[in-house]
């Protein structure tokens, strides 16, 4: 038997690669077609609802009505303030940790910290935030604070993807630079970071995209259930996305389907757009600097 | 006195010991060769002339590298300084990835000429220098790296003279070119040494009897044989020396 089964074998191998093939194939568009399937249906139960009045105006009538305009801008002001934190901080973290830090017990503990920090799930964020911001500090449910508590979720993925890009800039670089006798600080800043930047622009934009969407981390931070108004200052609270969909879709009876997934593709649409934003920056920025 | 003179030199990298002893003398605006087999210590040894070696976590350096009388790894020397007057061209052309006008201005801008004109005219004498400005002197905002190889060589080498060096260590720089490319490069190093003095390390035997007026023979870190090319390569005082020229070595 065992002499009769080889040839059989050897011709199968073909077999076997189309049967491999086939199962790839499956699998990764099974990985796309749940993303089809959401959009399809927001799409098609959302698209009525927007319009430029629903975009930009106030709520009404227990938001039963009217426009979703501050949950729009409060997610902007969000957003923005949390780049505004996070950006700067994660990027001199990352340069710190590869171009500066020895390595050693302390800086593996970091980057084991950064790493488990990545997994901590985000209802955690917002309960510190809380705790920290919001009670200890006295900020308040206000925007820095809940900003401020996006910032810190979203470091790990900044400082995370800055690490990997500034790495991934060639030793040759660096060392030309430096035998010119430039700065080892002007290095970084001349060369480095300028090849760095599709990669930490991707870590920039995952992390908004995550920080735009997040609802726990907002709860009791920042999101008022319902604020007809745009706020006054960064420590007012103001509405936002993710949060106004789940007060829509939960908290208050008799809303048109229509008006929350409308709600749902605006959030998702921005996100989308964000994202996209992000790849076509990062491939103008490949396409000048190829290596 | 010697441009450059290193004392007792030995350097580890972590317990592996890659120089021994070494005294090597160079020459003011003279090209002194490096030879060796392959790991005897030659890159090794040209980068303590500018401390890239600084740069390689758990190396430690003993002895005195002198350059105009001054020791390097003193604690008084600025890093800065010193690669500025030490230059470096690597083995493989390493332009970065920036017009060509940028490459060459690199050096200059960062350290702190920011007048367009002067830059201009900066960038104009080191492109000559190098005899690249009859080529590209319409096509300076082209990409660096769309040069042939030959062209990306002697643009890093104008990048360099643009921060006006005066000592060039090369480091295998034709060993990415082909042979006509190769000769072009040689024939630069002789314009070069009317003003700079150069180390170059080649493992082309016939490349440093042609370019060099001091050779160095080293093996297994340490430099065996010093002297005059011309005796280093007919009547070399030790046998291991004639061996590695004679090709019965590496
Ligand atoms: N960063 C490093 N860490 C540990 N050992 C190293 C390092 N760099 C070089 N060495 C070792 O030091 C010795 C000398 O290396 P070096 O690169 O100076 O040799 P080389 O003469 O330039 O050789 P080649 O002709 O191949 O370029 C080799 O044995 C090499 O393995
Ligand atoms: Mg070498």
């Amino acid at each position: 038997m065992k002499i009769r089964a080889k040839p059989h074998f050897s011709v199968s191998t073909q077999t076997q690669q189309k049967i491999a093939f086939t199962l790839l194939g499956i699998a990764s568009s099974l990985v796309v077609v749940p993303v089809i399937v959401i959009f399809a249906i927001l799409i098609q139960k959302g698209w009525p609802a927007i319009n430029w009045q629903f975009l930009t105006t106030m709520p009404r009538m227990g938001m039963r009505a009217g426009g979703i305009f501050p949950a729009i801008m409060g997610t902007l002001y969000l957003v923005g303030g949390t780049i505004v934190v996070a950006l700067p901080l994660g990027v001199l973290a990352a340069i710190y940790l590869v171009e500066y830090a020895r390595r050693n017990f302390l800086t593996r503990m970091i980057e084991v910290a950064i790493v488990n920090l990545a997994g901590v799930p985000s209802v955690v964020y917002g309960l510190f935030g809380m705790g920290l911001f919001v009670i200890y500090l006295k900020m308040g449910v206000s925007i820095v604070a809940g900003a401020l508590t996006l910032a810190i979720m979203i470091l790990p993925v900044i400082i995370t993807s800055t690490k990997e890009a500034l790495q991934s800039v060639p030793r040759s670089f660096r060392e030309a630079s430096l035998a010119l006798g430039v700065s080892k600080w002007q290095t970084i800043r001349y060369v480095v970071l300028p090849n760095a930047l599709p990669g930490i622009l991707t870590g920039t934009i995952l992390g908004i995209s995550r920080a735009a969407g997040e609802t726990a981390p907002i709860l009791f931070t920042v999101a008022a259930f319902y604020l007809p108004r745009l706020p006054k200052s960064i420590f007012d609270q103001c509405m936002a996305l993710p949060y106004h969909l789940y007060v829509l879709s939960t908290q208050v009876p008799n809303v048109k389907p229509a008006l929350q997934y409308g709600t749902a593709l605006v959030l998702v649409g921005m996100v989308f757009l964000l994202n996209l934003v992000a790849i076509l920056v990062r491939s103008h920025i490949r396409s000048r600097k190829q290596w | 006195m010697n441009k450059i003179e290193t004392k007792n030199l030995s350097l580890f990298y972590g317990t592996f010991q890659a120089l021994i002893d070494v005294n090597l003398s160079v020459e003011e605006k003279m090209i002194t060769a490096l030879i060796g087999p392959s790991g005897c210590g030659k890159s090794t040894l040209l980068r303590t002339l500018n401390r890239m070696n600084d740069l390689i976590d758990g190396v430690r350096i003993t002895g005195e590298v002198l350059i105009d009388g001054e020791n390097i790894y003193g604690k008084e020397t600025d890093l800065v300084l010193l690669r500025k007057k030490v230059g470096m061209v690597f083995q493989r052309p390493n332009p970065f990835p920036l017009s060509i006008f940028d490459n060459v201005a690199y050096g200059p801008r960062t350290h702190g000429s920011k007048n367009k004109a002067e830059l201009e005219d900066i960038v104009e004498k080191a492109l000559k220098h190098v005899e690249l400005w009859e080529v590209l002197k319409d096509k300076l905002d082209h990409f660096a790296l769309n040069l042939s190889l030959e062209q990306q060589q002697r643009l890093c080498i104008a990048r360099l003279v643009a921060v006006t060096p005066d000592i060039v260590l090369m480091d295998e720089p034709c060993s990415a070119l082909d042979p006509v490319a190769t000769q072009r490069i040689e024939e630069l190093m002789f314009e070069l040494k009317k003003n700079y003095t150069i180390v170059i390390v080649t493992h082309n035997m016939q490349q440093a009897a042609r370019v060099s007026q001091r050779t160095g023979f080293m093996l297994l870190g340490k430099l065996v044989e010093y002297g005059e090319t011309r005796q280093v390569f007919t009547t070399p005082r030790e046998k291991k020396t004639e061996e590695y020229i004679t090709g019965r070595y590496g």
